[in-house]
């Protein structure tokens, strides 16, 4: 009974994946939404915006400068997190 | 076991890569590279150098209280100059708007916020990947 349960929603759950997946735009197509004016903007105005010839640290650094601040705060998170475990299991032994 | 050719090479090789990495650093903005990988290359020449010469030779160079005081001040570092943006009146982590001197492109000291923004990264993973390796290192040690 619950094998047949499962396999009942596992379909239910394959449905909408794979419906979501065909009402998709196809890939690569010149008109797809991700094929925007944000990317043209980064490529032709990076330099004068910011004065870096490297366009990706003008992404990474000035336009979504605060995602860095968050990829910082992970690094600093998983750091505190490793070592107030390996205190605490230090302190128990 | 004395590893006499690992200690040789490593003690010659160390300072070159600790100078690519600060090379890769502080050319963020001109060429491939940034803080994430230049700092990654920082930290692991100290790791080199713990692994090669023991790990109370490579806790001599870079003390608890340094690695200590890098991994949270690179962050604050960063944080910091955010705010800098927003007493010059823009929004945080603003470059051009709040009026920080961008200079020649192309050059080693231009770009303005980029440039002090991608040291502080280094900072910061560097000293992440040695205090990382410290304490994994330590507290094998200890059991």
């Amino acid at each position: 009974m619950r094998n047949i349960l499962t396999i009942i929603a596992l379909v239910f759950i394959a449905y909408i994946l794979v419906f979501t997946v065909s009402e998709m735009p196809p890939f690569g197509a010149h008109d797809n939404p991700t094929n925007n004016v944000v990317s043209e903007r980064y490529i032709s105005e990076a330099t004068a915006d910011t004065g870096t010839m490297n366009a990706v640290s003008s992404i990474i650094v000035d336009y979504r400068a605060f995602d860095t601040l968050g990829e910082l705060t992970v690094l600093f998170t998983a750091v505190a997190a490793a070592l107030s475990c390996i205190a605490a299991h230090s302190q128990k032994a | 076991m004395e590893a006499i050719v690992l200690r040789i090479i490593s003690r010659m090789l160390i300072p070159f890569i600790q100078l690519f990495g600060l090379y890769v650093i502080m050319n963020g903005h001109l060429s491939p590279g940034g803080g994430f990988p230049g700092g990654v290359i920082v930290g692991s020449s100290m790791v080199l150098f713990a692994l090669a010469f023991g790990l109370a030779e490579g806790q001599k160079k870079v003390p608890h209280g340094i690695s200590l005081i890098m991994e949270g001040g690179g962050a604050l570092w960063y944080g910091a100059l955010g705010l800098v943006s927003i007493l010059a009146g823009a929004n945080y982590l603003t470059n051009k708007g709040a009026n920080f001197p961008l200079g020649e492109p192309g050059t080693l000291f231009s770009s303005g916020l980029v440039f002090l923004l991608t040291l502080g990264i280094g900072i910061k993973v560097a000293s992440t990947v040695v205090t990382l390796y410290y304490n994994l290192a330590e507290g094998k040690a200890h059991d």
